[in-house]
């Protein structure tokens, strides 16, 4: 029941979060709404009074946002990639035990070893800036996917641009 | 006057005879479009049930062999007018002109006493009334569709002066299920589709197989434990074995011609570089150093250069250096990225995927970066590998998929390097990553 409570809680997040960042708005299985604002979780706290649990992947989606995302063929933090990930370093530094892998991923439209190329280079984009941060380096690890694993599915522009990014993931 | 008609006949029927020697039956496989030549391939003969069933699957696949080359047009068998004929005797090349057929094929097969197949077969110049070539084999009756291919590769070098590569096999990555949760296994074929079977179980991601030279093992892609590496896959034993030890992800591996070395990349820090490991003593030495992404590394047959992808001059180019690494040089200056660079058996050419406008294009050019060439268009074409003649290469074709999951299906094309004959190859399931193997030893 909790557990159903929790998905609900990130679906409305996803939809609030869509009215501010559209690109967004295929992501699946509830997981992509990394720029939650506020009130979105504000609203979701009304229908729920529990949120996630602290420190968990779902507070991380929730709460900070997992994942940043990147131009074609390119693998630099633009600004809203940077806050994203400045708020995963307050959060890591707060959850001092968790240790996370940042998954990189490439769209379709490339070679599948550089693709995979690309997807570590973004991976570790990601994990430098935690790292200046203050986030300490054993605790992230980093893995390349290339364009093997496409969260948005089709073949539009839409869809690519969700899927150039770079996943923070609870391990 | 009739020792003068005598003599005269005399000579054109030498000259007839001397234009008939000079203007053998023969193919040049480097022109653009070649019209396919007929040829007559008929069942094998034999005198059991049992042999005669044998003969006739080896005078079919041969025939589907010559047919997917595109170079020959087998005749079709109800047409024949003397069928089923002993190779011992002389046909009557009269009857098979009378079909048009220029090249004729016949056989016998034979169960010998130890239990073994005896295949034998004569190609005949039907206008020279010559023989071409006559050869006989022995294996065990398991294998005759491997003695077929070896036929096929026999008649195809006779007929167009290069060897053939139907006795060859397909290692590839078979795909199953939507494209955010895609089921990738190794499989591997016969160069005609037969004799498939998936070499791993879909439980891991594998990626990118490539073919020994020795042909028993496969260097490709795991991420087994979700720690990306590059393994080896002994096809008689299973065995698989994970590829030196690296601190980062090691992926686009690619054998040396002479099977010795693995070359590949190791990406560590976000930055890929290229290694190369000496199988025997299992050394690894860095032959790249740059911040540039630098992948899909492959040796020229001489293992004396490599050709690879970088992205060290803004945009993705192809480059090639020195075996040592030194040396580096820009090959490629046309629009658009080049990738997947792999050096052609014969060595006179690079075969690379390109991505230009939108649209992604299999092509081939000179070493020096001259004569490019693209061979195959289309929303996406990747990957491409040369048959051990370096005549034809395999690549494939993905389709765009539709925000539901459906689409996006994936299939293996061969192309003649003329960029005539592109034919499908046909695969149970999805296909993509098609590493085409040298000639069976």
């Amino acid at each position: 029941m909790r557990f159903n409570i929790l998905g609900m809680i990130a679906a409305v997040a996803l939809v609030a979060a869509c009215e501010t960042a559209p690109k967004e708005e295929a992501a699946s299985g509830g997981t992509g709404g990394s720029m939650a604002s506020p009130s979105a979780t504000t609203s979701a706290a009304t229908m729920a009074p529990m949120g996630p649990k602290m420190g968990s992947q779902e507070d991380l989606v929730v709460n900070v946002g997992d994942r940043v995302f990147f131009d074609f063929d390119k693998y630099n933090l633009g600004s809203e990639s940077r806050r994203v990930l400045e708020k995963q370093a307050v959060w890591l530094n707060k959850y001092r035990l968790v240790t996370v892998a940042i998954e990189g991923h490439a769209d379709e439209r490339g070679t599948r070893e550089y693709n995979l190329a690309l997807g570590e280079r973004r991976a570790n984009s990601a994990k430098d800036y935690l790292v200046a941060l203050g986030v300490a380096a054993d605790r992230i690890r980093t893995i390349s996917y290339g364009k093997e694993r496409p969260v948005a599915l089709g073949s539009n522009e839409a869809a690519w641009a969700q899927n150039r990014r770079a996943v923070t993931t609870i391990k | 006057m009739t020792t003068l008609v005598r003599s005269l006949l005399a000579a054109v029927l030498f000259i007839t005879f001397a234009l008939q020697a000079q203007a053998e039956l023969r193919i040049d496989i480097t022109r653009g479009t070649v019209e396919p030549l007929p040829i007559a391939v008929t069942d094998f003969v034999g005198a059991t049930t049992v042999e005669q069933e044998y003969g006739r699957g080896i005078g079919r696949v041969i025939a589907a062999d010559l047919e997917r080359s595109g170079l020959f047009k087998p005749l079709d068998s109800r047409a024949f007018i003397q069928n089923n004929q002993a190779p011992g005797t002389l046909p009557r090349f009269g009857d098979w002109r009378v079909i048009n057929a220029q090249a004729l094929v016949q056989g016998r097969t034979q169960v010998v006493p130890d239990g073994r197949l005896k295949v034998e077969f004569r190609l005949w110049d039907v206008y020279a009334e010559q023989q071409m070539v006559g050869l006989a084999y022995f294996t065990v009756p398991d294998n005759w569709r491997r003695v077929a291919h070896i036929v096929s590769d026999a008649i195809y070098k006779r007929i167009t002066g290069e060897s053939g590569y139907f006795d060859t096999r397909i290692v590839y990555i078979s795909e199953t299920g939507p494209q955010n949760r895609r089921i990738k296994r190794l499989a591997i074929m016969d160069q005609d589709g037969d004799n498939h079977r998936f070499l791993t179980d879909g439980g891991t991601l594998v990626l990118t197989p490539r073919f020994s030279p020795t042909l028993q093992e496969i260097t490709y892609l795991s991420y087994y434990g979700n720690q990306p590496r590059v393994y080896i896959f002994n096809i008689d034993s299973g065995r698989q074995e994970v590829l030196g030890d690296f601190p980062g992800m090691t992926f686009a591996p690619r054998f040396s011609a002479d099977g010795n070395k693995v070359i590949m990349s190791m990406a560590k820090d976000g930055n890929s570089e290229i290694y190369t490991m000496d199988l025997r003593t299992r050394t690894v030495k860095r032959l790249t150093n740059h911040s540039a992404i630098d992948t899909s590394p492959s040796y020229s047959p001489d293992g004396k250069y490599i050709t690879f992808n970088s992205d060290r001059g803004g945009s993705q180019q192809l480059y090639v250096m020195e075996a040592s690494g030194a040396g580096v040089k820009r090959i490629s200056h046309g629009k658009g990225r080049y990738a997947t660079p792999v050096w052609s058996p014969r060595g006179d050419l690079i075969a690379f995927t390109k991505f230009t406008g939108g649209r992604f294009f299999i092509g081939v050019m000179r070493p020096d970066g001259k004569g490019e060439r693209l061979l195959a268009e289309d929303f996406l074409v990747e990957a491409p590998t040369w048959a051990p003649n370096g005549r034809v290469l395999m690549f494939f074709r993905q389709e765009r998929s539709k925000a539901d999951g459906s689409g996006g299906k994936s299939r293996l094309y061969s192309i003649d390097l003329t960029g005539h004959n592109e034919r499908q190859v046909i695969t149970p399931l999805d296909a993509s990553d098609p590493a085409w193997s040298p000639l069976i030893p």
